[in-house]
């Protein structure tokens, strides 16, 4: 297990009793089942007490732990028959930037999603999840083909954002984002979004320009990074607290802004302690979304998308 | 009828600019160190007329010079809530915006005219970089939809300036939100086949850049203007390398394929009447004077049809 910050006192708790119980197994004689029982329940109490009420700052850090479960983990758990389909068409195949044909409960739907690796090889490869224009135009690609064949479009977001290269630049990832977000209000079939970690800026709403958009519990969605924000605002990388707080980047202020349309609970303790429970109610929720725009015209779903983010913010935190 | 009335519309702001400027200001050219006197300065269009850098514009004086006769009409913006994180950094928000109206003289970072540009019917919309660096938030995602409603409902092209520094961190998420909101302005001038026109300035980055300012259907840009989505300072620092000279600016882009033309200031107002009247079917612009006008069949009043009696 990956200790955060702010869950020091716990690792300190859950390993001693890790520690008691090794020795419980290597002196038979000892009795140290009550002992142990103790530090699991001064744990698990803690646990509950750090997590019911994270700061936004220490939600960003939840959302980025490295052991939350990524894309690839929830293809692979709730989708059968992934088809990866490659390229963009003109210049690269983007990984940081999954995609293609899969099948969620027998139904085909087209499948995109931000990847960001779990550890060093596949980290550097998927890019941290940092798309390049490639990986947009891919999603553009994708989504057409989505429209065409009348198949729904689930999109998974976890991203620190745009990747800050001389490539990126070079090939107009600000056209190419640009493009897919015009592309996800064009499409005629419902488009369901689910933040599962970071939603890093335009290279969030390049994909999560959707008819449904849910959060994680502790999943972040902001225009900048707090650390960038201080640094801009603050003049101090450090001031990253105050930022993540005036930033309003929690699933729960978002949805108070009316910006997203559904928060999906956490295990106790974050994604990262109930890998498989998260990813089932993420399911879940996917099912449910899906049933909620099933039958819709394109005409209505296009509608439906529009006035949607046309009314986005104009009441404010009242929403 | 008098033609000219036919130009002179109830509301005329543009003879009104609300900042005075004092006669004797100098402003010293930020690219080639030479000062150049403020009337000689506004008369060339804020371009300098030693090195032919071109400093920020402001909207009203770019609609001065880009209407006919220097005559627009403004184009209500609906009001946005005010402040609606509550935001807070070292200043309060609305303090900002308070400092940033007095300094302009203009209410928000965008403004929204109707015009004629060489007798076509236009409408056009510009961000003011110096308010609050022409940063995107709700205000000027309302006038971008306010503008492209507009031009839908009278059928006209829209032209739009861009300049910002980027996202109005200020309004956090609602911020990122312009990106798909202006884009579905987009889709509505698309959807009606208006001609969408973006001149983008100098500079034009971030989330601006990633949304509607790359969606024209034809891309100008101002010389040496710098287009980019990530800052060149922010790719410096992430690959730790030195960038190439003139990287992310006009030129740089045009080479790179993203834009359709780079395009000096003073050529812009012609470039766009030409590009304009081909993309409505219009015939080709009349140069030099405008000619009288044919004079418009005298309104008749045609008695209503009688009514049983
Ligand atoms: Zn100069």
């Amino acid at each position: 297990m990956n200790y955060l910050e702010f869950e020091k006192p716990l690792a300190e708790i859950e390993g001693k009793a890790e520690e008691l119980r090794a020795m419980g197994r290597s002196n038979p004689e000892m009795d140290i089942a009550k002992e142990a029982e103790a530090l699991d329940k001064k744990a698990e109490a803690m646990l509950r007490d750090l997590y019911k009420d994270l700061t936004p700052w220490r939600k960003c850090l939840v959302a980025r732990h490295p052991e939350r479960p990524h894309c690839k983990d929830y293809i692979e758990a709730l989708f059968s028959e992934y088809t990866p389909l490659a390229g963009d068409r003109n210049f690269a195949d983007d990984h940081a930037v999954m995609g293609g044909l899969a099948r969620f409960n027998d139904q085909p739907v087209v499948l995109i999603g931000h990847e960001k690796g779990h550890d060093t090889k596949s980290r550097i490869e998927r890019n941290f999840g940092m798309a390049r224009p490639e990986g947009y135009r891919k999603a553009i690609r994708l989504m057409d083909m989505a429209d065409r064949f009348r198949l729904p479009v689930i999109t998974l977001v976890d991203t620190p954002g745009a990747y800050p290269g001389k490539g990126a630049e070079e090939r107009g990832q600000a056209e190419a984002i640009a493009r897919s977000t015009q592309k996800c209000l064009e499409i005629g079939v419902p488009l369901i979004s689910v933040v599962i970690g970071e939603g890093g800026s335009g290279g969030a709403v390049a994909f999560a320009t959707a008819n449904r958009v849910a959060m994680l519990e502790h999943s972040v969605y902001s225009v900048i990074s707090p650390e960038g924000c201080a640094s801009i605002l603050w003049k101090d990388a450090e001031k990253m607290r105050e930022a993540a707080e005036a930033l309003r980047l929690t699933a729960q202020d978002l949805q108070k802004l009316g910006v997203i349309d559904r928060i999906i609970k956490e295990p106790m303790g974050g994604a990262q302690r109930g890998r498989r429970e998260a990813i089932d109610a993420v399911g879940k929720g996917i099912e449910a979304m899906l049933k909620e725009l099933s039958g819709k015209k394109p005409e209505a779903l296009i509608k439906d998308r529009r006035s949607k983010f046309i009314e986005m913010g104009t009441k404010g935190l009242a929403a | 009828m008098n033609w000219i009335s036919n130009y002179v519309r109830p509301k005329i702001n543009s003879l009104f600019s609300r900042r005075e400027v004092p006669e004797n200001l100098w402003t010293k050219c930020p690219e080639c160190g030479t000062m150049l006197f403020h009337r000689e300065l506004a008369e060339n269009l804020n371009v300098c007329s030693n090195c032919d850098h071109h400093m920020a514009i402001s909207p009203r004086d770019r609609f001065k010079s880009l209407f006919d006769t220097g005559i627009f009409t403004e184009v209500k913006v609906p009001e946005a809530v005010v402040d609606p994180l509550h935001f807070k950094d070292q200043k309060k928000y609305p303090d900002r915006l308070k400092a940033a109206q007095k300094a302009t003289g203009e209410k928000e970072a965008m403004l929204v005219a109707e015009g004629e540009i060489g007798r076509t019917q236009v409408v056009a919309v510009a961000q003011d970089f110096s308010f609050m660096a022409g940063s995107m938030g709700m205000y000027v995602g309302n006038a971008i939809l306010a503008a492209a409603e507009r031009a839908v409902k009278l059928k006209r092209p829209l032209i739009l300036f861009s300049a910002a520094g980027g996202a109005r961190m200020q309004e956090g998420i609602l911020s990122l939100m312009q990106m798909p909101r202006t884009t579905v302005a987009v889709q509505m001038l698309k959807e009606a086949r208006l001609p969408y026109v973006v001149v983008l300035t100098h500079p034009t980055t971030g989330g601006v850049t990633a949304s509607y300012a790359m969606l024209g259907d034809v891309q100008i840009s101002e010389p040496n203007a710098l287009i980019c989505f990530a800052g060149p300072r922010v790719i410096e620092q992430t690959i730790r390398e030195k960038l190439p000279e003139g990287f992310q600016r006009a030129e740089y882009l045009l080479d790179h394929g993203m834009l359709d033309r780079v395009t000096h200031r003073k050529s812009l107002r012609e470039e766009l009447i030409t590009i304009l009247r081909m993309l409505t079917n219009q015939p080709p612009a009349v140069k030099g004077d405008l000619p009288a006008p044919t004079p418009e069949p005298a309104v008749v009043a045609t008695p209503a049809a009688p009514t049983a009696g």
